[in-house]
């Protein structure tokens, strides 16, 4: 399934935390303006695939291009610069901050990021909780607020870590909603899930993470067939 | 003669004038600290002898090259803050994953080299620094006599610290500054570049203490020691505070600053113990410090 115009494309990617080997040589590829899941069991790699391409692990070996550009090697403030944001698994709301200052705090990188009247638009309750503090919000805003800092900034890449981790089903289906009309304004996601039900409502395509590399890839209109396969990977 | 409490009052608000004008460098000086600690996690014990080279800056610009006060506080915190860039570049930079032990260790050792080599140039004795002619004089009020020179070290104190705290708390950079307290990690992959941030923190941090060197060279004759003299006192009004935390170093340096020229007044023998007594029991009742987080 090799896609010529891959936006991001990663290829024997190595990563290590510390003296831990975690991801053993990752080969994946997503396209402009697909939505693209990283699934597999805890302790996969998956949320160390979003660190080694944002480069915040020590170290790296492999490849990941991004637009063309190698950022194996560039510090983590050059590669936000070239257009990829991370919604962290732990959200990163910064405590001292309050919800405005959360939202405006990541940088414009690029031009084309929407503007702050359109986020608030579709996130209105973080207008309304603006002068909160950043960490009194529920875990639902929490989580809008870590994916809504980062589309003004112009990023065209967004790593989305587990952005339905512990929230209502209500929540979680609103968040998929969001995805969806990111999708359709151009945005390129790369998404990890552990619940490929919700994963199923939003991508394109479904890569399995396991032990540190990617074992298979599962279109989504193939994810019905290939259910028991993916129940053995996932051990559901 | 007036009295006030049984005390007169010409040397109760003297008293008080001294521990403001004390509090006035406590504030200074520990704000400067909780920066660095905030962002760098450094316990920066080389502060003393950083606010002592901003005295000698304005005493050898005076001497050497006949630079006035006003000169010498623009030029003592630029250079200070010039030295600690080195020192945090080529140093302390790479103690940051360790223990705060290391970076503790490493600015003392410092701190004893810097007092040596000006020990070894310029004696022990101390140096005078006139008091600048526009500054000179002072006011009766009545019921004291207000030196204008002193009012003036706490005008400009209150006026840096207020300054810092509206740059950290009310714009975009001390945004990032507070961000990067937090999660330095997240704030670099937004595009920040986090270690010039830290680089530029530390330097600012130093050239308060620079700053403080130059105001203080007047009031106190300017000498290789009259850092750590200092320095200890201002290690106790950082962890009454609370380690890391601002307004608490500002408010704390003022109040303990007070409190001290107080006892001198009531009970002069506990004078230069008060605070550390202060320390203990906020140190038992509430270990964060007064204005700290967390537990």
């Amino acid at each position: 399934m090799h896609k010529p115009d891959a936006l991001l494309k990663v290829s024997g990617l190595e990563a290590w935390y510390g003296e831990s080997h975690i991801l053993h040589g990752m080969d994946f590829e997503v396209a402009a303006g697909e939505v693209v899941t990283l699934l597999g069991r805890n302790g996969a790699g998956k949320t160390t695939t979003m660190k080694s391409i944002m480069g915040m692990v020590a170290k790296r070996k492999g490849s990941a291009t991004f637009g063309g550009t190698e950022t194996v090697g560039l510090a983590s403030n050059r590669i936000a610069r070239l257009g990829i944001a991370l919604c962290p698994e732990e959200r990163g709301i910064f405590a001292s901050l309050n919800v405005r200052e959360n939202m405006v705090l990541p940088p414009v990188v690029q031009e084309g990021g929407m503007s702050l009247d359109e986020v608030y638009g579709l996130f209105p309750r973080l207008l309304e909780r603006a002068s909160s503090q950043g960490t009194k919000l529920s875990g639902g805003e929490q989580q809008m607020l870590a994916i809504a800092r980062i589309l003004r900034t112009g990023a065209k890449l967004l790593l989305l870590d587990e952005p339905t981790e512990g929230l209502a089903p209500v929540i979680v289906q609103h968040i998929g909603d969001i995805i969806r009309q990111l999708k359709s304004r151009g945005f390129t996601i790369l998404l990890v899930e552990q619940n490929f039900h919700f994963a199923a409502t939003v991508a394109d395509r479904h890569y399995v993470v396991e032990h540190g590399k990617v074992i298979d890839m599962i279109p989504n209109d193939q994810l019905s067939q290939s259910m028991d396969k993916l129940k053995g990977y996932l051990g559901v | 003669m007036m009295t006030l409490f049984g005390i007169p009052t010409a040397a109760l608000f003297g008293q008080l004038l001294l521990g403001l004008i004390n509090g006035a460098f406590y504030a200074m000086l520990s704000l400067g600290l909780a920066l660095i600690f905030g962002l760098l996690n450094i316990i920066n014990f080389s502060h003393g002898a950083q606010y002592m080279m901003g005295a000698f800056v304005a005493w050898l610009a005076l001497t050497y090259l006949g630079a006035n006060y006003w000169v010498a506080l623009v030029l003592a915190p630029v250079a200070v803050a010039a030295f600690g860039i080195v020192l945090e570049r080529t140093m302390l930079s790479r103690l940051y994953k360790l223990d705060h032990l290391y970076g503790l260790l490493l600015t003392f050792g410092l701190a004893l080299i810097i007092e040596g080599i000006f020990r070894q140039l310029y004696g022990i004795s101390g140096m005078p620094y006139a008091v600048p002619k526009e500054l000179a004089g002072g006011w009766n009020l009545g019921f004291m006599y207000l030196p204008i020179y002193r009012a003036w070290v706490v005008v400009a104190s209150l006026v840096l610290c207020l300054g810092t705290w509206l740059l950290i708390e009310k714009t975009k950079l001390g945004a990032y500054l507070r961000a990067a307290t937090e999660n330095p990690a997240l704030v670099q992959a937004f595009g920040i570049n986090v270690p010039v941030m830290i680089t530029l923190t530390y330097g600012f941090g130093v050239a308060l203490a620079g700053i403080a060197g130059v105001l203080a060279a007047p009031i106190y004759s300017v000498n290789p020691l009259m850092g750590s003299n200092l320095i200890i006192v201002v290690f106790a009004v950082v962890v009454i505070g609370g380690m890391g935390s601002i307004l608490g170093s500002v408010v704390t340096g003022f109040m303990l600053g007070m409190l001290e020229g107080l006892t001198k007044v009531i009970y002069p023998e506990a004078a230069s113990t008060v605070i550390f007594m202060v320390m203990v029991v906020v140190l038992l009742i509430k270990p964060a410090g007064l204005f700290g987080k967390g537990a």
